[in-house]
């Protein structure tokens, strides 16, 4: 065969590959926003759900998949800066660093039901916290440290040696070279990463199941007061996010219209997760050019 | 000025400087060449401490600057460092204003009134002959100066923490001619006030502007003399097929 009709051919199976993928994702996307579109309404969106009567909305699983995504990143960001810090400008290359990066490739692959399991037995019952937020959030920071670990520590990898040692060159103390010189470097890819991380914590459900709970008590949204049983901001309450309502209304969903009200809950779950992508990479951009521009 | 007595530098187990003993003049350039891996940027990096961070770098000996041992135990690094400033071969302006290269390290060394910092900045673009093309733009990026300016820069945001030695590693190698030309002139011009230890590939650039000239060979020093008997009339054989270019 001719060097030129191989290549003909190689690229024609390469593209209809391309076209596969692109085909299946946009089937699995239309299919999901078609069904779930019709349903969403400001209504559905705002409204708690009904046990048996039709009409029920996805309010507060909403509310609290946003307040549970806050929560894990207050615990997490702060963590995952450390450590990754840690492991890319002070850690030395030896067995022990080598160690804990294995630690943190297995913890990052997981299987998410099993850190469910492991935060219902640890978190909600050894530590007592029950099925609440609290617990949601520290079971998906176990979920989601790894991740940001290695997104800080890439990110800081990245930044050009030039500038760390025009920083240490002048005088500038180690940690003041790190936070005033690198960070602000690798910020917008830290951020970048920080988003699409925390659009994988949003749509999780299996680590959630036996952590936040797949319950909610009735919200009271004129309630501020963290401490009130009924107030929506009570870390200690139970929660039931999108994801696990999702779950839990095709599983045991007793409402006549169960199926419409998990096609349109989808929809939303997919579409936020959307936004968070595209967000992700807006504001990086965004980031980039007034960290590389004049103030 | 700067003594060094008797260094050793070992990477691991490599012996990249080997009994180092020289003596660096104040207020003279004085330019370091060899052929690449030889040593000469190790050496140089070894007067402010920048070898510091590389994991498996041990060294013995002394290195004294105005009679302190600036190993010691006692001897800060970030002090030393804003006595001893470093240029670099490849510019690297900070992702800042002009401005705000330049105000960074007398900033983070605790000048905060804006008037202070506005005297400084403008005093250290002038002498690195910057200003002029600069003082309208101050809030522009750093980086839309060009690969020349934006090396000039760095001399300034170098000399706005007031050194009194300033290193340059191969300053000009990543620059056109006519930028190059540039530097060389300012470097002559900040020995008056400077002490200059600079390291070079380009031998004719050492013997255009340094008074005194070290040539290294595989983490030895072969010869240290003044520029002019070091190109003219060289003591040792291998400089002489080094300058010649018999090799390197």
């Amino acid at each position: 065969m001719k060097a030129k009709t191989v290549d003909r051919i190689a690229t024609g199976v390469i593209v209809a590959i391309a076209v596969l993928i692109l085909a299946v994702l946009a089937g699995l996307l239309g299919y999901l926003l078609v069904r779930g579109l019709r349903h969403i309404s400001f209504d559905f969106l705002t409204s708690p759900p009904q046990t048996i009567k039709a009409g029920g909305g996805i309010g507060p699983q909403l509310f609290n998949s946003l307040f549970l995504l806050v929560l894990t990143m207050i615990i997490t960001i702060p963590l995952g800066l450390g450590a990754g810090i840690y492991m890319s400008e002070y850690a030395k290359e030896n067995r022990f660093t080598a160690f804990v990066r294995l630690i943190v490739e297995v913890l990052s692959s997981f299987p998410s039901i099993v850190i469910g399991l492991f935060g219902l037995l640890v978190i909600v019952n050894r530590f007592g916290l029950g099925f609440s937020l609290l617990s949601g959030a520290l079971a998906l920071t176990v979920f989601n440290l790894p991740m940001m670990v290695r997104i800080t520590e890439q990110s800081l990898r990245s930044v050009p040696r030039e500038q760390k040692e025009a920083g240490l060159a002048l005088g500038i103390s180690r940690w003041r070279t790190i936070t005033q010189v690198m960070l602000p470097v690798a910020l917008p890819s830290i951020v970048t990463g920080t988003i699409l991380a925390a659009g994988r914590v949003f749509g999780e459900a299996a680590a959630l199941l036996f952590t936040a709970g797949m319950s909610s008590p009735r919200l009271d949204f004129t309630d501020w007061n963290p401490l009130s049983p009924t107030s929506p901001l009570n870390p200690l309450r139970p929660a039931e996010t999108l994801a696990v309502h999702i779950w839990k209304i095709n599983s045991e969903g007793l409402a006549p219209d169960a199926p419409e009200i998990a096609a349109g809950a989808s929809a939303v779950l997919v579409i936020t997760v959307l936004l968070f992508n595209l967000g992700a990479r807006w504001f990086g951009r965004l980031l980039y050019r007034k960290l590389t521009a004049s103030k | 000025m700067i003594e060094i007595e008797r260094l050793q530098l070992y990477y691991g187990t490599f012996h990249a400087l080997k009994d180092i003993s020289l003596s660096i003049p104040e207020k003279r350039v004085t330019a370091f060449i060899g052929p690449s891996g030889c040593g000469k940027s190790t050496l140089l990096r070894t007067l402010n401490r920048m070898n510091d961070a590389i994991d498996g770098v041990r060294i013995e000996g002394k290195v004294e600057i105005q009679g302190q041992d600036i190993y010691a135990p006692d001897m800060e690094v970030e002090t030393l460092r804003k006595r001893v400033g470093m240029v670099f071969q490849q510019p690297n302006p900070f992702p800042k204003s002009i401005y705000d290269n330049v105000a960074y390290g007398p900033r983070l060394h605790g000048k905060r009134k804006k008037a202070e910092l506005d005297e400084i900045v403008e005093k250290s673009l002038r002498a690195a002959s910057l200003w002029e093309e600069v003082r309208d733009v101050l809030k522009k990026s750093a980086w839309s100066l060009s690969g020349g300016q934006q090396q000039r820069l760095c001399i300034a945001r170098a000399l706005a923490v007031e050194p009194d030695i300033l290193l340059m590693d191969e300053s000009t190698s990543a620059l056109d001619p006519i930028s190059t030309n540039k530097i060389e002139e300012l470097t002559r011009e900040l020995s008056r006030n400077y002490t200059i230890v600079m390291v070079t590939h380009n031998m004719h650039q050492a013997a255009r502007i340094s008074d005194r000239t070290v040539f290294f060979l595989n983490g030895q020093v072969i010869e240290a003399a003044d520029t002019e008997t070091l190109f003219s009339n060289p003591a040792d054989r291998r400089t002489e097929d080094y300058i010649s270019g018999r090799f390197g």
